[in-house]
């Protein structure tokens, strides 16, 4: 993954030089840097983890300890990181010895104390016109064509311009800060200013520069930052000497927005460029803007003093480390900060040799920064964060969170930045070295994604923000408008917020909120007619992710929020707490900052500075010691499952992921395989193969042996492999049809209620035996009813009740259904959702007979045993005084109204809430919203991971509904279905949905509009809502009439409970593209590839036509669709056929999954035929370009027009009317009618 | 001595229903532990240790959900009573609420066990509330009827037996008011 996205940013930017030492690796390093920051951070810092996932956990020790867990991969990608941030550290302080205050690591050391202007303390008050700001710079960039173009590299250009305007701009923002914030901060900030110039100025030089170009009012940091980054460039870059450009991001995505956006002012259009380059990039506009602005408080602290562009241009590296810094700030802060700037481009030209000594540097400075933070304050918050995940299996992690450390320490960016980083990160996805990772880590990067395209949405509105509010409150006649949907896949709304705000506050894809402005009380939520209530992805991987250890955990006194970057310090020892408004008192440790090695500047703190930030928790947040990760794998081998034969493709994918299972050298895994009776697996080392114990007594299952069958992997791993190889032989001629289930989970129970992990049980068939035997209970005749369906709950307690169990001793269970008959899953199902697990489906596998559902099942298997996992977790969510929790959907245990017990914790699951008003906000102009997961990682870890959401209190109805989000409204308002068809009947839910419409046209046109228009009127942020609803109502969890097996409908509500909003949407509202006129324009430029932009289209047969071809995007599948007369070159280029006769009538699932996987750097992606023809590399470039931001990597099916496949495809084309339900104008009409009633 | 079925009907039902009383406000204490848990800061985030206190009072917490079917069957039993002592007009006040028992029972969630509370959705604020509603409503049903049996016990033991004195019917009063204090 990250090679491509490094491949890419080299060529086009300057980065290349990362590129270079690292080699292959290090392409997705490079990438990094080419994207911009992002991709360095994210390994460094804290999340580094993020690509090598597990990585931070168990690196504890940084270096030393974990080296050997990390794959090889793992090792190469550090290696990379390392060098890059090594390099940069080295070549930072050869050039700045001076500079570089602390001893030990130049930069990390940035002592200055900080930049009096602290974002928080400033606030919505202080907030200017961000929007406004940000448009004017965006003029800027767009002045400056150079930008525009990639290959320039941004950078230099782009960032000239900012300067000059820069400079009022900084001084505006200045003032206004220091107005706003309380005295005594800035105070000392303004002291500390000189010194902060250093090395890490470069990397916040960068960010801020990013900013600048959003935002004005960080303008001022700029010209420092330019300098930095010219250095930073100059170097990497040969083309643009300018320093301003390498410093900052920005530059370069001045270039990256014009090919992008297209749409968006150029400079943000240049941001996106990079992020585009790496996949989507709106999203990563976004973060952008809020990390620029958040850095761009910083940079203007900074900027006063000449010296930090001095700093900079000692080391375009630093100018990187900065940035990287910024984003490691939090676990590296201390050791990191010094390294961190060099790193990124310097590091190209260094050797291996040059890599591996700054590896030492790195760790000396790591060394010595803890001592220093030691030293500094009795209490030492030693931000080793970085080295617990980074060090030993994915070094470059944590050494770019050293280097990131650094910037951030000296600027502060460090939020932002880290979105940032994600995005960079999603590019280094691209790169090779993520297969070495594997799936999981490739995933991981994927996501950073959604939020470029986010952002790149959200980008668009940059310019145009107050515009974007004002449009989001025009009246659109419904009945009128027929093109609704926008171009590019809708972004999230941006909160109304300063820029400030807005820089830090949390991204949309992690946390998001129904009504991105708080309606002020209950009164004013009911009037509004939608609901509240947040959407949370709270475990999702990120690209970058800044780790902290500290001694204290800093939190408020009473309500016990941890201290974020919407806290007020009154003054220099007392912060309030946002949620209670108690005044607390700022501990001593506290004091220090290990990224500036400063001290009396809290609020530079990463913990303030990053509305996503992870804890390594002390002993005090542990109930036991951390237990290993444990894994148990509970296999059907009766005859069906035989029949089935997914044994051999689940020991084939087992075998190949077993090196790669998250975990450490205490990881243990079991087996335990049932038909009618229980057959468990000593795999004790020593013996010579596995000895197979059954046990028949299912009516009163015991565990025939205590400590030999969950095993040690690492010491057991060959007896483990000869069992996975003999499995699927050994039940070959079974003949045994009962299926034992019940009595198998309850032995895969006791076997791990002294540790708890994690059960996957995979099933073919009803359990017919023992505890929990089931009965059918589908009328098949009854499938297409349209009176509404029975047994949409459990048949029996007994899963929940087992669940429950679990949960209470930390197992969770996922349950792999692979069942071609009814299997109730109704029930079945209940085991997963009450103990955090997840649930996965394949209705009628088989090997042979379902080729599509067998190659879903593998990747499924590979993303699923790699992906990260957290143990032992709970999740509390905690919201400003006044607001409350209602109800929680998704799969976990709650275990008190705001707490919520997760056995496990996946990446991949999200959660929504329903909030509701209690008391009138009317006393704060913020609401904010907390969620913090303490779970254990895979290493061993103990870790608190917290996402603080801000969000802007109105007392107005056109407010409301300007900051509604219809895509999240959507969301939440399919849970409550789901809730309601499963508690009432499911009539009752479809009639809520169409009341829902029915309430916010009414409420709109009787509160809000003024003209008495008749129609359907409704503001145009929720424009598209009932076009949402109506395709939920055609969902196969919710529709009627059309024949939906019980099964299937029972896991499409399990999916709406737990998939991530993105994904959803796709799902509910599917993307359809027009492939075969793809055109350069908007296209975004990602490393060397094109990726082209087609537009959008409504889901309706009229938008078809028979000349073309369509890619319908539903999230897990694509849809090609051919029509007759399709162009044939498009047929041959693209798909490899002479003419559309000779389209192989299922082509796609046909393929092997690895047919494409000749090159180890390049995952496959697309079953679509590599051809070397030009439209065959866009239409896969677009088609990888998608899949980047997914979990579960997609396939692909061609389906041609005359084929029975056809229908699969025209059911998704929701606005038309199908055999039982409405088109969409039809579904105008009805809402109508029931207006009037 | 007038001690008729009636009387002893109506004794019994006043005896029952304190302990019904009883039952009620361990039950609203027991949903508003539930709702409040929160605002305890001692179990900030490690809820994963449960302390001693917290063992207790979930203890506590499942002891007042389990009561549910001993109040139900309570109730039925001096409805029953009632039945046979031809009390027509107590019947007619306590069918509302039998029925409503016999409702709520038959809507329970899918359980193997008796119960009535299902842990997975007893969170869910709109059943939180629902609940603690209902505790209230009960306590003030018990507690009007506590006083009506009370009532009507000395309404029947004076009616039945016309030799006693006022002052006997009286003393009877106190002497079930001073229980009813207990």
């Amino acid at each position: 993954m990250s090679a491509p996205g490094f491949t890419n940013l080299g060529s086009s930017v300057s980065y290349s030089q990362n590129s270079t030492p690292n080699g292959g690796a290090a392409p997705p390093y490079q990438n990094g840097p080419a994207q911009t920051y992002p991709s360095m951070y994210p390994p460094t810092s804290y999340y580094g983890a993020p690509p090598q996932q597990q990585s931070y956990p168990t690196i504890p020790a940084h270096s030393t300890s974990v080296p050997s867990k990390a794959p090889i991969t793992n090792s190469a990608h550090s290696a990379n990181y390392y060098q890059n941030n090594h390099q940069p550290q080295q070549q930072q302080q050869h050039h700045h010895p001076a500079q570089h205050h602390v001893a030990p690591s130049p930069y990390s050391a940035p002592p200055r104390s900080a930049p009096p202007s602290q974002p928080y303390a400033t606030l919505p008050s202080s907030a200017p016109p961000p929007s406004n700001t940000q448009y004017n710079q965006q003029p800027f960039q767009q002045q400056h064509p150079p930008y525009a173009t990639p290959g320039s590299y941004y950078g230099q250009q782009s960032y000239h311009a900012p300067p000059a305007q820069h400079p009022p701009q900084q001084q505006q923002q200045q003032q206004q800060q220091s107005s706003l914030v309380p005295a005594p901060a800035s105070g000392p900030g303004a002291p500390l200013y000189p010194i902060v110039s250093y090395p890490s100025a470069p990397g916040s030089s960068q960010y801020g520069t990013l900013s600048s170009s959003q935002s004005t009012s960080t303008s001022g940091v700029m010209p420092l930052h330019m300098g930095a980054p010219l250095h930073q460039y100059s170097t990497s870059q040969p083309a643009s000497t300018t320093p301003v450009q390498p410093g900052y991001g920005v530059a370069p995505p001045s270039q990256m927005a014009p090919t992008v956006n297209g749409q968006g002012s150029t400079a943000q259009t240049t941001v996106h460029q990079h992020y585009d380059q790496s996949h989507q990039a709106p999203q990563s506009y976004d973060s952008y803007g809020r990390v620029t602005h958040s850095a761009g408080g910083a940079d203007a602290d900074r900027p006063p003093s000449g010296t930090p562009s001095t700093s900079v241009h000692s080391s375009p590296g630093h100018h990187q480390g900065m940035q990287y810094g910024y984003v490691a700030n939090s676990g590296a802060s201390s050791a990191s900060a010094a390294t961190s700037g060099p790193a990124a481009a310097p590091s190209s030209s260094s050797s291996d040799d040059d890599d591996d000594e700054e590896e030492e540097d790195e760790e000396a400075g790591g060394d010595t920064s803890s001592s220093t933070t030691g030293s500094a304050s009795p209490v030492p918050n030693s931000y080793d964060s970085l080295e617990g995940g980074s060090y030993p299996d994915s070094m470059p992690p944590s050494n770019d969170m050293t280097n990131q450390a650094q910037p951030y320490g000296s600027y502060g960016y460090p939020n932002m930045q880290p979105a940032y980083r994600q995005g960079p990160a999603s590019h280094a996805d691209a790169s090779p070295t993520h297969d070495l990772y594997g799936q999981a880590s490739y995933q991981q990067y994927s996501q950073p994604f959604p939020n470029l395209s986010q952002l790149s949405a959200a980008l668009g509105g940059l310019s145009g923000v107050p515009e974007l509010e004002v449009e989001a409150l025009r009246p659109v006649n419904l009945l009128q408008e027929r093109n609704l949907l926008p171009p590019r896949p809708l972004e999230a709304p941006e909160p109304n917020l300063t820029p400030d705000l807005k820089k830090v506050n949390c991204s949309p894809q992690t946390f998001r909120c129904t009504l991105t402005s708080i309606p002020q009380t209950q009164a004013l939520l009911n009037k509004a007619r939608l609901p509240l209530g947040l959407l949370l992805h709270p475990f999702r991987d990120l690209q970058q992710l800044p780790v902290i250890t500290s001694n204290t955990i800093v939190r408020c006194r009473s309500c016990r929020t941890y201290i974020n970057p919407f806290v007020t310090f009154l003054d220099q020892r007392r912060w309030k707490c946002n949620l209670c408004y108690r005044v607390n008192d700022v501990p001593d440790e506290f004091m220090y900052n290990p990224v500036t090695r400063s001290y009396g500047e809290p609020h530079k703190r990463p913990e303030v500075q990053n509305s996503t930030v992870e804890f390594i928790a002390s002993s005090d947040y542990m109930l036991r010691p951390p237990q290993p990760a444990v894994y148990l794998f509970v296999l059907d081998v009766s005859h069906n499952a035989v029949e089935a034969g997914y044994l051999k493709y689940f020991c084939e994918s087992l075998l190949e992921n077993l090196d790669k299972l998250p975990g450490d050298t205490r990881t243990r895994v079991g087996f335990l395989t049932f038909d009618s009776t229980i057959h468990f697996y000593n795999l004790q080392e020593g013996l010579s193969q596995p000895q197979m114990l059954v046990v028949s007594d299912i009516d009163d299952v015991f565990i025939p042996s205590h400590d030999s069958l969950m095993v040690n992997l690492k010491e057991s791993k060959e007896l483990v492999k000869d069992l996975l190889t003999s499995l699927p032989a050994m039940f070959s001629q079974s003949r045994e049809t009962h299926s034992a289930l019940g009595p198998a989970l309850q032995a895969a129970f006791k076997l791990m209620s002294p540790t708890g992990g994690r059960v996957t049980v995979f099933q073919t068939q009803l359990p017919t035996l023992g505890a929990g035997k089931l009965q059918s209970r589908e009328d098949p005749n009854q499938r297409s009813s349209t009176k509404g369906v029975q047994h949409l709950g459990p048949a029996t307690d007994f899963y929940k009740k087992l669940a429950l169990d679990c949960s209470g001793q930390q197992i969770g269970v996922d349950l792999f259904l692979l069942s071609s008959q009814y299997a109730d899953l109704a029930s079945l199902a209940c085991i997963s959702k009450y103990s955090a697990g997840s649930v996965f489906y394949y209705p009628s596998f088989h090997y042979i007979h379902n080729p599509a559902q067998l190659e879903k099942f593998q990747k499924d298997l590979e993303r699923y045993l790699t992906r990260k996992i957290g143990f032992e977790a709970v999740m509390r969510i905690r919201c400003t005084k006044g607001l409350s929790i209602h109800t929680f959907h998704g799969n976990f245990f709650v275990r008190s109204t705001d707490l919520l017990s997760l056995a496990n914790v996946n990446p991949d699951s999200a959660f929504a809430v329903q909030m509701s008003i209690e008391d009138s906000l009317a006393d704060s102009s913020l609401a904010c919203f907390q969620a913090a997961l303490l779970y254990t990682s895979n290493k061993g870890k103990r870790r608190i991971r917290v996402h603080t959401l801000c969000l802007p209190v109105v007392n107005q109805l056109s407010d409301v509904y300007a900051g509604a989000d219809v895509q999240a409204i959507t969301c939440l308002l399919a849970n409550m279905a789901i809730d309601r068809s499963i508690s009432s009947n499911l009539s009752d839910a479809r009639d809520a949905l169409v009341n829902a419409v029915v309430d916010l046209v009414t409420a709109y046109k009787s509160n809000v509009s003024n003209l008495q228009q008749s129609g359907l009127v409704v503001p145009a942020s929720m424009r598209l809502f009932p076009l949402y609803i109506l395709a939920l109502l055609k969902q196969k969890a919710l529709r009627t009439g059309t024949s939906t097996r019980l099964d299937e409908r029972v896991f499409a509500m399990c999916e709406f409970k737990t998939q991530p909003l993105q994904q959803l949407m796709r799902m509910v509202h599917p993307d359809l593209y027009r492939m075969d006129n793809m055109s350069d324009q908007g296209a975004l430029h990602l490393n060397d590839t094109v990726v082209p932009q087609p537009h959008l289209l409504h889901l309706s047969a009229e938008r078809l036509s028979r000349d073309g071809a369509f890619l319908m995007d539903c999230g897990n599948v694509f849809y090609l669709w051919i029509g007759k007369c399709c162009n044939e070159m498009f047929i041959r280029d693209v798909l490899g056929c002479p003419n559309y006769a000779s389209v192989p009538p299922n082509m796609g699932s046909m393929q092997s999954p690895r047919a494409t996987n000749k090159n180890p750097h390049v995952k496959p992606q697309s079953h679509i035929p590599e051809l070397e023809t030009p439209l065959s590399e866009r239409v896969r470039a677009f088609l990888d370009w998608l899949q980047d931001n997914r979990a579960f990597s997609s396939t692909i099916h061609v389906v041609k027009d005359d084929a029975s496949a056809k229908a699969t495809f025209f059911q998704h084309l929701v606005e038309d009317r199908s055999e039982s339900a409405l088109s969409y104008h039809e579904f105008l009409q009805h809402v109508q009618l029931q207006m009037s009633k | 001595m007038a001690f008729t079925f009636a009387a002893f009907c109506y004794m019994l039902a006043l005896l029952l229903t304190a302990a019904l009383i009883f039952f009620a406000i361990w039950h609203i204490i027991a949903f508003d532990e539930l709702k409040t848990d929160y605002k305890n800061p001692i179990d900030q985030c490690n809820t994963l240790n449960p302390t001693v206190e917290k063992v207790k009072k979930i203890k506590r917490v499942k002891i007042a959900l389990k009561l549910v079917l001993p109040e139900y069957l309570i109730h039925f039993f001096f409805c029953v009573m009632f039945f046979c002592a031809a009390e027509w007009l107590t019947l007619c006040l306590n069918l509302p609420l039998l029925a409503y028992h016999v409702w709520r029972y038959m809507s329970r969630p899918v359980m193997s066990c008796p119960g009535l509370y299902d842990p997975t959705t007893i969170m869910n604020a709109d059943i939180l509330a629902y609940c603690q509603k209902e505790g209230w409503c009960k306590l003030a049903f018990y507690l009007l009827s506590f006083f009506y049996y009370l009532y009507g016990y000395g309404f029947i033991f004076t009616s039945c037996s016309s030799a006693l004195r006022i002052n006997d019917s009286h003393r009877a009063l106190v002497f079930y008011l001073r229980m009813s204090n207990m």
